[in-house]
């Protein structure tokens, strides 16, 4: 039996190779073993949100995912938004101020780019609520960080139509 | 050190499985990857999410539907057929956990975990489910009240694994109802679940099943409150009958979440207005 698996993803648009244990989380290889250390293990059992990645463009919960069940596929993490200019969710979490400690912050933005990506249109704060149901903040009480989203949304939205 | 194996295929699957009895079949591991934080890893893990053979809705004969084991409650959300035909299902899957889970969390992985709190599990109860399980020896199926044997335990045998759920179509113009009570709609555990159908024949009801979720140590049948209420028109006097039955069969815990008379009070409550509703 193998003592570590050689798994092959690409992460934020780069092609990595890394061995690890069968049993490794993807949360485990991204901190311990990549040094992608933006991906928080909160409660690493699927209550908080704070691991949240996208895989192939789905948000999911790095802490409850095995890596070897991310062999092969994309991975991003909040390190991928940094592109020359801030992404409008990440504009719109800082004027709303929408990060006190900053902790559940890399889960936010990667659960509210997925599901923004996906619905391609301005979301309401009751959709947003639902959508972000999964993460947990324990500082800002979530009003801003409805608002930021719901901002995000917009903006998001008025560049697919212009 | 642990063997991660990802058969390409069900037979391939079947066959992994009876070949490593101890290894554990992972579906979406919302479950499997809780409970594994505080244990030895297991000497091997079986992949079965995205299995094409386990995965996905389809029609039967007559109207029902066959779902496959592996089939996610994101893409159940998404069905028109799940919406339409069984919105009592479509209700439930909403209130499990949060986006996340939903993306991954699986009907399969809710019924082979059969906690008595499964969200899924009262309505594939009360709407005849049936369990389609398979061995490389072939494939057998068997009603979902049978194949609830215990606290957490079903009867599944060790080569074995589920690879769909069946739903016969309901009585046409019979009614679904879904009600979980807990402390937030998100991410929290049941306190009680009622997933009930019924139909109504000439003022009366004809025929109504009743599966409770979080007050016995299975997911049950209400049969004794079912039978108080056949035949009967849906009036205050026959909710009140209800009651009594219902009181006689079901006897719930204290835990840390509710006390068994809340929880006796809550189903009771949630019995009387769906018949009043009918
Ligand atoms: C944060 C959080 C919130 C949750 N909220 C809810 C909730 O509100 N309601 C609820 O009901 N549940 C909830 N759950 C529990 C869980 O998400 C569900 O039970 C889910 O349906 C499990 O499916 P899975 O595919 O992830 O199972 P897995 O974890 O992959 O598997 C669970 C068990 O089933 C076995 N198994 C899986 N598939 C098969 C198969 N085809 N054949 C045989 N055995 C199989 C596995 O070996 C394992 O023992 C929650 C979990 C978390 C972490
Ligand atoms: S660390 Fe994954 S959900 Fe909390
Ligand atoms: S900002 Fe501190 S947890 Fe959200």
């Amino acid at each position: 039996m193998p003592d570590a698996l050689l798994l092959h993803m690409k992460v934020n648009g780069e092609d990595v190779e890394v061995a690890a244990p069968p049993h490794f989380t993807l949360l485990e290889v991204l901190r311990y073993k990549l040094d992608l250390i933006g991906s928080k293990q909160g409660c690493d059992k699927g209550d908080c949100g704070a691991c949240t990645v996208q895989l192939d463009g789905t948000a999911r919960l790095s802490c409850l995912t095995l890596a070897a069940q991310a062999d092969g596929r994309k991975v991003r993490t909040v390190e991928g938004m940094t592109a020359a200019h801030l992404h409008p969710l990440q504009d719109c979490m800082d004027k709303q101020v929408a990060a006190q400690c900053g902790f559940c912050t890399p889960g936010i933005l990667m659960a509210a780019e997925a599901y923004l990506t996906k619905q391609a249109r301005a979301v309401s704060r009751d959709e947003v609520a639902e959508a972000m149901a999964g993460n947990l903040c324990r500082c800002t009480g979530y009003v801003k960080i409805v608002d930021a989203i719901v901002e995000a949304s917009e903006i998001m939205a008025a560049k697919e139509q212009g | 050190m642990s063997e991660f194996l990802s058969p390409k295929d069900l037979p391939a699957a079947l066959a992994a499985r009876a070949a490593h009895p101890d290894y554990i079949p992972v579906a979406g591991g919302t479950d499997y990857m809780v409970a594994s934080k505080d244990r030895l890893p297991p000497p091997g893990i079986i992949n079965l999410f995205g299995l094409g053979a386990l995965t996905g809705v389809t029609d039967l004969d007559g109207g029902g539907v066959r779902i496959g084991a592996c089939t996610t409650y994101a893409t159940l959300l998404g069905d028109a057929r799940i919406a339409n035909t069984f919105p009592l299902l479509r209700d439930a899957c909403r209130e499990v956990g949060a986006s996340q889970i939903q993306a991954r969390g699986t009907l399969g992985g809710n019924i082979a975990t059969s906690s008595p709190v499964g969200d899924s599990l009262p309505p594939l109860l009360a709407l005849d489910a049936v369990i389609c399980v398979a061995s490389s020896a072939g494939e057998r199926r068997v009603a979902y009240e049978d194949f609830l044997v215990g606290y957490r335990k079903i009867d599944l045998a060790a080569d074995e694994l589920i690879v769909a759920i069946e739903l016969p179509a309901p009585h046409v113009g019979a009614m679904q109802h879904w009600r979980k009570v807990g402390t937030r709609r998100a991410q929290s555990i049941s306190k009680v679940m009622m997933a009930a159908v019924a139909h109504l024949d000439d003022g009366r009801i004809a025929d109504i099943r009743i599966a409770l979720g979080a007050v016995a140590d299975r997911t049950v049948r209400a049969r004794a409150t079912e039978d108080a209420l056949r035949g009967s028109a849906p009036s205050e006097e026959a909710a009140k009958r209800a009651r009594e039955a219902l009181r006689g069969e079901i006897t719930p815990i204290d835990d840390l979440r509710s006390t068994a008379e809340y929880r006796l009070g809550v189903a009771e409550n949630l019995v009387r207005r769906f018949v009043l509703s009918l």
